[in-house]
């Protein structure tokens, strides 16, 4: 068990600088989820951390102590790798108790821990096969084994899940959250899936471009996304947004188009003037008769995802999109009213893309 | 993908022509006559061959100099085999750990296997003068200790120095893609499992490099017993008292020297099924084990 702090890490290869600079503090037993578009630094930070990679700048510190000049196994992680990485010419067996062979444990021992972990994963008939043998769900397993068994201070994962498909990765993302609750190793894991990331996460990290935009209970970084860039990210379908300036009086967003959607009378005042990207999620918009919502588009074409649709519509040159699960009447190249509902929208400034955050209302982020 | 297929067959056949023409030439053509030597026998006053069945390859088998060949071949392809093997695979190590300037190196390692064997040769004898440069130096600190003229060991060290200097190249090249191709997270989850480098090397990058090991291997063995004619030529001739008078070289000393086609055909068709065999059995039945799916 262990607290991980990242302190102001920095990574360049051949003077192109990719990691710029993170902060973050673990705190011991906590599963933190680093999500994150592809090339956004999320394998770089997580190697580091590792020690697979050197750190450029800053320091890495595993239970207070500075892990920098440490080697891999010296820092007490275990890491999962996107590819599982298994000894092809050895067996599970000897997959799984490959660490505690070069520990030096006997063989006695080992046997019995790795029997015990086995079949703590459900790999118990497997033992003797190569992972050539092995199905991409039970090359998984396997992977995890062979972390657990080293009984690590810390849990790294890098995209562990993602050469899975689509029914097996949400059980096997069960199943380490399920692992996690019994052996509460401090666990770090990196993936761009948002979905994995909210149900896994203690506490998400988002990343972009070799910084983290935000750092934040999944619950919380849904509803007060703290940049454009996390809002459009986190939530699926994705958010839609708008531009238009904020005023005082009346309370509104004004669109280009004249058209307004009506804020809360004070989160407009603090913000009179400012040009804005305004964010809503497609469940916070309904469709109404043209004229009586907050504003009208015309409506393209729908998804069915089962228990809703999502209605896409087109406004000026955006597309808008709604989830609803009442049936409307709508028909394609035919305007309809789009209504927002007030307290769920989200206001970022035009320029920095940061949330534009007025005091003691709806949007305030909730303390961490 | 469609075949592309020629509705003129003689198109396929002035295509494929040329290809088979030297395969003909040069192996066809040249077994079959060495095939006929070696059942016949040429008549003493002249009139012809003879038909004699086995009779020159009991002459051949029943030849105390000819079994000597044979062990001295052997030797021969144990200790080159082994110094190649052994000298490109540490090379490889070395240029897979990307120590500085290893691109330099690694196009460096390439060209011995450019040279030609004689070339090799000339360059080794040179090299193992016991009356020239560093063999000479070795020499009078140490009168009498170097004198591969006289001394058949050592005639057979220097033979194999060079056929195994000339053959690291190749085997290099092959050593450095079959460990370039090991994944590097397989190396890194060693790292992670607290396996130092010699480790990781012993349990993981050595067992994976098999496949390209044992090919490697059967290549080195065969190709010492063919390939080694050059240097023996250019460096001892055979001797000293046929030392390193290879399978190879006997074959032209006693078909172009000594005149005896028919047993040097037979010695030659021995020879062949050797390598066959050799190769068969080392395919058929080592690499199976050495495969992991
Ligand atoms: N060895 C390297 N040399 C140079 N640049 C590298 C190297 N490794 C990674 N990079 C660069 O660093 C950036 C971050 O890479 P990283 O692998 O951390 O991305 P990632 O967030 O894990 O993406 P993905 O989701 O695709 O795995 C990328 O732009 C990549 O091109
Ligand atoms: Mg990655």
């Amino acid at each position: 068990m262990a607290n991980i702090s990242i302190k102001q890490v920095r990574k360049s290869y051949a003077n192109s600088e990719v990691v710029h600079g993170v902060n973050l503090e673990v705190s011991t037993g906590e599963f933190i989820v680093i999500l994150g578009p592809s090339g956004c630094g999320k394998s770089t930070l997580l190697r580091m951390i590792a020690g697979l990679e050197s750190v450029t700048a800053g320091t890495i510190l595993i239970d207070d102590k500075p892990v920098n000049d440490l080697e891999p196994h010296e820092r007490g992680c275990a890491m999962v790798f996107q590819n599982y990485a298994l000894y092809p010419h050895m067996t599970v067996a000897e997959n799984i108790g490959y660490a505690l062979k070069v520990a030096g444990l006997p063989k006695m021992e080992r046997a019995t821990k790795v029997s015990s972990v086995a079949a703590s994963v459900g790999l118990t008939e497997f033992l003797d096969r190569r992972p050539g043998q092995l199905s991409g769900g039970q090359r998984q397993r396997v992977a995890m084994a062979r972390a657990i068994i080293r009984e690590p201070k810390v849990f790294l994962f890098d995209e562990p899940l993602s050469n899975l498909d689509a029914k097996l990765r949400v059980q096997m993302r069960q199943e380490i959250r399920r692992i996690h609750n019994r052996i509460r190793a401090t666990s770090i894991f990196v993936t761009h899936d948002q979905q994995e990331g909210m149900t896994l996460a203690d506490r998400l990290v988002v990343m972009n471009k070799g910084v983290i935009e935000q750092i934040g209970a999944p619950e919380d970084v849904y509803h007060h996304p703290a940049s454009i860039y996390v809002a459009g990210f986190i939530g699926s379908p994705a958010m839609n947004f708008l531009s238009g300036q904020i005023s005082a009086t009346p309370a509104a967003a004004m669109l280009a188009n004249g058209e307004r959607i009506t804020l809360p009378a004070h989160v407009a005042a603090a913000h009179d003037g400012k040009l804005a990207q305004i964010g809503i999620r497609p469940e916070a918009l309904s469709i109404v008769p043209a004229g009586s919502g907050s504003f009208d588009a015309v409506f393209d074409f729908a998804e069915e995802l089962g228990n809703a649709r999502l209605y896409h519509f087109r406004f000026e040159d955006l597309t808008v999109s709604v989830l609803s699960a009442d049936k409307p009447k709508v028909k394609a190249g035919v305007p309809m009213g789009i209504k927002v509902a007030m307290d769920a929208v989200h206001l970022f400034d035009a320029e920095t893309g940061k949330r534009l955050l007025a005091r003691g209302i709806v949007l305030e982020p909730v303390p961490a | 993908m469609r075949r592309a297929y020629y509705k003129n067959n003689w198109i396929a056949a002035l295509l494929v022509a040329p290809q088979l023409i030297i395969v003909f030439t040069f192996f066809y053509f040249p077994t079959a006559q060495a095939l006929y030597w070696a059942f016949t026998l040429e008549q003493p006053w002249g009139g012809g061959n003879t038909w004699v069945g086995f009779d020159n390859f009991k002459a051949i088998l029943g030849d105390s100099l000819y079994w000597a060949s044979i062990w001295v071949s052997i030797v021969y392809a144990i200790g080159s085999t082994t110094l190649a093997v052994g000298m490109a695979l540490t090379l490889a190590i070395f240029a897979d750990r990307q120590l500085s300037g290893y691109k330099v190196y690694k196009i460096g390692m390439i060209w011995p296997y450019a040279i030609a064997a004689p070339a090799v040769g000339l360059a080794f004898r040179f090299i193992f003068s016991p009356g020239a440069g560093i063999m000479m130096f070795v020499n009078q600190m140490f009168p009498e200790i170097w004198n591969p003229v006289e001394n058949g060991n050592q005639a057979m060290a220097m033979v194999i120095i060079a056929g195994a200097w000339k053959q690291v190249a190749y085997n290099f090249i092959f050593f450095l893609a079959g460990l370039q191709s090991i994944p590097r997270s397989l190396i890194e989850a060693g790292a992670m499992d607290g396996a130092r480098v010699l480790r990781r090397m012993r349990d993981i990058q050595l067992p994976l490099l098999a496949p390209t090991f044992f090919f490697v291997l059967v290549i080195n063995i065969t190709d010492s017993f063919t390939d080694s004619f050059g240097i023996v030529d250019t460096m001892t001739a055979g001797g000293p008292s046929r030392a390193t008078n290879l399978m190879v070289y006997k074959i032209f000393n006693d078909g172009f020297q000594g005149l005896d086609y028919s047993g040097a055909a037979a010695q030659s068709i021995i020879l062949m099924l050797l390598v066959i065999a050799l190769t068969f059995v080392q395919f058929r039945y080592i690499e199976r084990k050495v495969h992991y799916t």
